[in-house]
């Protein structure tokens, strides 16, 4: 006799593999045999090739172009200037933070390698060779590279396209770089804070411009189709939709007949979410010519033209009594944006969400003014693994707090825990504004001590500053503690918009016959995971096992309509539609049971993969029945079918934080640093995938240790960009890769609808100051209580020679 | 990052090879592992005419120990240099010094002839040869000839080698047994250039330092011979004396660009602290 046994509830959830699973990546199998379909991967017939003049001067006026010897050259089929696109009115186009950039320069370049001519051409070499036909005129100009004198009566005038436009996106310019100023909460309230404090401390902080650097560099495919006027854009873009709007709002092709397709992409971080002159020269050039355009840049134009992030100068003030509870803080920032604002933030917020700068403290009263200034670099300011300036933010605050812990000769870790918002607190109203969905630090911060030991590392750090008075070594010890607070998941429409696009997200799922499905989200994933953790979030909420549900996103002609991925908001907004999708489904299939088992709605109850009648188990029906049976059964009320779509505007954005501690010996005589061990522990609220968050983790401290470590992209006097190339610009290999140590605690969010609040971002917004913090700490004792980063071998040698310790 | 168009040509002997160079005299380079070339192609800062492949000539890819002397072809790669038992027993400093050029993928294709006779200051190789008292075989349409490591080397990219000649191979003096040696490199991140970096080949005779030799990479537009360093350290029980003195004699021949991994001062400190620290390894590794 054969019987089968029905599988057990903890066999049924198995097979969903559902939220909590550490299900593989289902993208891997293509990726790992390198069957991924990227941009440069797409070949159509009769396909031409971009490439850009670019400037090498920093500021200079064209006096001319000469296209005459490129044009000759056989396979050469057109060179675009400025010239050409200004009877299209398309030789500027709109950024996202209100500004205009030059699609080509126009009379003047104002930063290194600004494009400056547009060669289409039969191949790539052709199209390089005639690149250096292009005989540019230029007449230099004195160029403006350090923010601090912008805004000098004599600095020279950047931007005379807008010379008489005093009132910017944001409000009146003061000065001709001016962009903007923006500020938030009581300026009054903080001076006066600081006035009246025990002890207060001050310092300038800079975070340096950095670039997002992803493997994949931008580029895309334009292809104009003559006879049915539709325009198809294939890209390497963080944001499809929105690139589809723009697009349409640009060119006045109608939005129904523009289609935007992110195939995969190798890594956006921030830097794919903007609008670049090579997609609307591939465009033009395609338009012009009815052939496909295919323009995509090297790392060097990578490095140099597409959007750097940071570039933030902060001088921040804190109030505290003389026993170290926080009374105020006062912070101004000077933005350098290079030579158009092309920041990536929602429009409400020139400065992003900086002023979650009050980090995880309870501060009373607080300030913060941001003033945006023009200079000759690139432009850009974007959100590189964070969301909008919130590593700056918090940068800035963990910094602030281990200075002030210096002067109060306080542990920082104690500082830290006498400050902290408590549990109870939540959710708490932030003085600059905000109000944070909930958390528990108190108890994160104390699980990493413990799991550290930290105590005993304070010990080792005491005979290791002894030894090193003695002679006896050369290395000095620090430890580095950051406890951050992230603001993700922007965002509430009320607040949060692109250009007008309302920053909600979406998802469309239809159940087939046999009780699998599809899922399409307004998302795009450039190596999150997303085909395997929404079917997970899928899995849970209607019972189909992950493996079953197909995701689809970053064609605009099939997917729902959303805001796409950066700024950690996928999960909090396009997660939330998926599981608001998934409950629609279930709602409807509820009817279709009930109808199925002849009994009430209300007498039914959802048990893992099926519905079951109360108080009768055996009686149910399964999500693959009821699919079916929504294919083939009249069902009086019911449409047949089993679809649902979801737009979900966020009530409130999600509060992830974390605490972080990292050791690093010191070399005094080199300058180099080991770190030596680096804890993380994560609270992003309920863990979809641990395998993925995990990875996750790790590659954002890989990006964190990059920042703090060694990337710098500086310019010098005359505008030259220094560190564009790989030779200089830090991306870590495993062998400067430390082992990271992961760990979390989860406080859901109380308003997201499975209590997720992503994690993508955390770990470079908590990974740089803690490791920016181990290397100040390994000299504290020496009286340092600030450097400049990044911590690179030279500068570390400088701090430990300015502190009189080199030999 | 698109070279200029060039003409590929591919000898299989080493007469082939030099009678290709003579007839594109001025206007051919020679292609061995690449790693220099072709990122300065591709940045057109290099735009040979002709590119002249020696990979496929067999007389170039041999490592013979004998008599006192080994010798190396041109094309043999660091991977081969790595795995050659025979050079790690006679002169270690060599695997050494392989096993801090880039990653395992470049040490697969670069090769030590390339690596010497490109002129490039941040090339490891050149240093390490001129502290062993290399001599570089040369081979024209004018016959061969040979050029000591430590007279090769002009300015950055500028060579004692006519354009018309290879490189076909290396001869070193087999170093005394027992000697002791090291290459000391400091460098942000693999596949790097030295900060600084410094080979150290050392005698110790009862205590005493009977023999010493010392180069630098990557501190000035060639890379350095530091006699006066090395003549330092001979004679004396390679005490901090001793090597402070070598030390100062080494920093005081260096004229380090400034460059993104430091300012002139911090690379000629650290040239330095890496001949303190490479002396102090091949002290120890002396028998």
């Amino acid at each position: 006799m054969n019987v089968q046994t029905p599988p057990s509830a903890e066999e049924r959830v198995e097979k969903l593999q559902g939220l909590g699973s550490s299900r593989k990546r289902v993208e891997d199998a293509r990726f790992t045999q390198g069957k991924g379909n990227y941009v440069d991967d797409i070949k159509l017939p009769g396909m031409l090739f971009g490439d850009f003049v670019r400037s090498p001067y920093g500021h200079a006026r064209i006096k001319s172009i000469n296209k005459d010897a490129a044009l000759a050259l056989p396979g050469v089929v057109a060179v675009l200037t400025a010239e050409d696109l200004k009877p299209l009115n398309l030789h500027y186009m709109p950024t996202l933070a209100g500004d205009v950039q030059a699609v080509l320069a126009d009379e003047k370049v104002l930063f290194q390698n600004q494009e400056v001519a547009f060669v289409v051409a039969e191949d790539r070499y052709i199209a390089a060779d005639a690149v250096d036909l292009v005989e540019v005129d230029y007449e230099e100009l004195p160029a403006l590279t350090d923010a601090f004198k912008a805004m000098d009566a004599d600095a020279p005038l950047l931007r005379e396209d807008i010379k008489d436009k005093m009132e910017g996106a944001h409000g009146p310019r003061k000065h001709h770089n001016h962009i903007f100023h923006w500020e938030e909460g009581d300026e009054a309230g903080a001076s006066k804070a600081l006035a009246d404090a025990e002890v207060t401390v001050e310092e300038l902080i800079t975070y340096q411009r950095v670039h997002p650097c992803p493997l994949e560099t931008c580029g895309c495919v334009a292809s104009m189709d003559k006879i049915n006027g539709k325009l198809t854009l294939w890209g390497t873009f963080q944001a499809p939709h929105a690139v589809r709007t723009v697009a349409s709002l640009i060119t006045n092709i109608p939005e129904h007949n523009i289609r935007v397709i992110s195939p995969d992409i190798g890594g956006g971080f921030g830097n794919k979410v903007g609008v670049y002159p090579g997609y609307i020269c591939s465009a033009v050039a395609s338009i012009v010519t009815g052939v496909p355009i295919k323009w995509v840049e090297d790392r060097i134009e990578n490095l140099t033209a597409t959007a750097f992030a940071r570039d933030y100068h902060m001088t921040g003030k804190l109030a505290a009594t003389k026993d170290g509870k926080i009374t105020g803080l006062h912070c101004h920032v000077l933005a350098d944006h290079g030579a158009f604002d092309a920041c990536a933030d929602p429009t409400k917020f020139p400065a992003g969400f900086f002023h979650i700068c009050t980090g995880s403290y309870d501060i009373p009263v607080a300030y913060v003014g941001v003033d945006g200034v023009y200079t000759n670099k690139a432009p850009g300011g974007v959100a590189y693994r964070c969301s909008f300036r919130v590593t700056e933010a918090a940068y800035m605050i963990e910094r602030m707090i281990d200075i002030l812990a210096l002067k109060l000769e306080m542990d920082p870790v104690e500082l830290r825990m006498k400050n902290f918002i408590r549990k109870e607190q939540f959710p708490y109203a932030s003085a600059l504004g905000w109000e944070y969905d909930s958390g528990d630090y108190h108890t994160a911060m104390q699980k990493a001590l413990d799991s550290v030991s930290h105590q005993a590392l304070r010990d080792e750090q005491a005979q290791n500053r002894a030894a090193f008075d003695r002679g006896e070594t050369r290395k000095l010890m620090g430890i580095g503690v950051a406890h951050f607070t992230e603001i993700v998941g922007a965002g509430p429409v009320k607040n949060c918009d692109i250009l007008g696009l309302g920053m909600f997200d979406s998802c469309e799922i239809r159940i087939h016959p046999t009780g699998s499905a599809i899922a399409r989200l307004g998302t795009i994933s450039q190596g999150q995971g997303h085909a395997t953790t929404f079917a997970q979030i899928l899995a849970s909420e209607i019972g189909i096992p992950a493996e079953d549900i197909t995701l689809e996103e970053g064609d605009t002609d099939t997917a729902p309509y959303g805001l796409g991925t950066y700024g950690s908001r996928s999960t909090p907004v396009a997660g939330a539609a998926t599981a608001m999708a998934g409950r629609k489904i279930r709602a409807k299939a509820q009817m279709i049971a009930a109808y199925l088992l002849e009994v009430h709605e209300d007498d039914l109850e959802w048990d893992i993969d099926r519905f079951q009648v109360k108080g009768n188990p055996e009686a149910h029906k399964t999500m693959k029945e009821i699919a079916f049976a929504s294919y083939n059964q009249a069902i009086p009320g019911l449409e047949p079918g089993l679809e649902a779509v979801s737009y979900y505007d966020p009530p409130n954005m999600t509060y992830p934080f974390g605490a972080y501690i990292c050791v690093v010996d010191v070399d005094v005589d080199t300058g180099v640093t080991d770190v030596r061990s680096f804890y993380a522990l994560d609270d992003c609220g309920t863990r979809i995938n641990p395998m993925i968050i995990e990875g996750q983790v790790h590659g954002g401290l890989t990006e964190a240790l990059a920042i703090a470590m060694g990337q710098d992209i500086s310019y010098d006097e005359i505008g030259n960009v220094q560190g564009g190339s790989l030779m200089d610009f830090f991306l870590p290999t495993a062998v400067e890769t430390p082992v990271w140590q992961t760990d979390h605690t989860t406080t859901p969010s109380p308003h997201h609808p499975i209590g997720a609040k992503g994690v993508g971002e955390s770990p470079n917004v908590g990974g740089v100051p803690a490791l920016s913090n181990a290397v100040i700490d390994a000299f504290a004792h020496k009286g340092l209580t600030h450097s400049q980063m990044p911590h690179d071998h030279w500068r570390v040698w400088k701090t430990a020679q300015s502190l009189g310790l080199t030999g | 990052m698109i070279p200029g168009s060039f003409d590929y040509h591919r000898p299989r002997t080493l007469n082939e090879a030099v009678g290709l160079l003579a007839d594109h005299a001025g206007d051919a380079f020679v292609l061995a592992g690449g790693h220099s070339l072709i990122p300065m192609m591709k940045l057109r800062m290099a735009t040979p005419e002709h590119l002249i492949d020696i990979q496929d000539i067999g007389e170039l890819t041999g490592i013979d120990v004998s008599n006192g002397t080994i010798e190396i072809g041109a094309a043999v790669t660091q991977a081969a240099l790595i795995a050659s038992d025979a050079l790690a027993d006679a002169c270690p400093i060599l695997r050494e010094t392989s096993l801090q050029i880039a990653d395992p993928q470049i040490r697969n294709v670069g090769t030590i002839g390339g690596n010497v006779a490109n002129g490039d200051p941040g090339n490891d190789m050149p240093a390490v040869m001129q502290a062993l008292d290399a001599d570089y075989m040369l081979h024209g349409s004018g016959g061969q000839r040979s050029v000591k490591a430590r007279d090769f080397y002009e300015a950055a990219y500028f060579t004692a080698r006519d354009e018309s000649e290879i490189l076909t191979s290396i001869r070193i003096p087999v170093p005394a047994q027992g000697h002791g040696h090291s290459y000391q490199k400091q460098k942000r991140k693999i596949g790097d250039y030295a900060t600084a970096a410094a080979a150290v080949i050392l005698s110790v005779s009862d205590g005493k330092c009977t023999g010493a030799s010392i180069a630098l990479t990557n501190v000035a537009d060639t890379p350095l011979w530091a006699e006066a360093a090395g003549n330092a350290l001979i004679g004396t029980d390679l005490g901090p004396n001793a090597v402070s003195a070598a030390v100062d004699a080494a920093r005081a021949i260096t004229d380090p660009a400034s460059d993104g991994r430091g300012p002139s001062e911090y690379r000629t400190h650290v040239a330095g602290i890496m001949v303190k620290r490479a002396i102090e390894a091949a002290h120890e590794r002396a028998a």
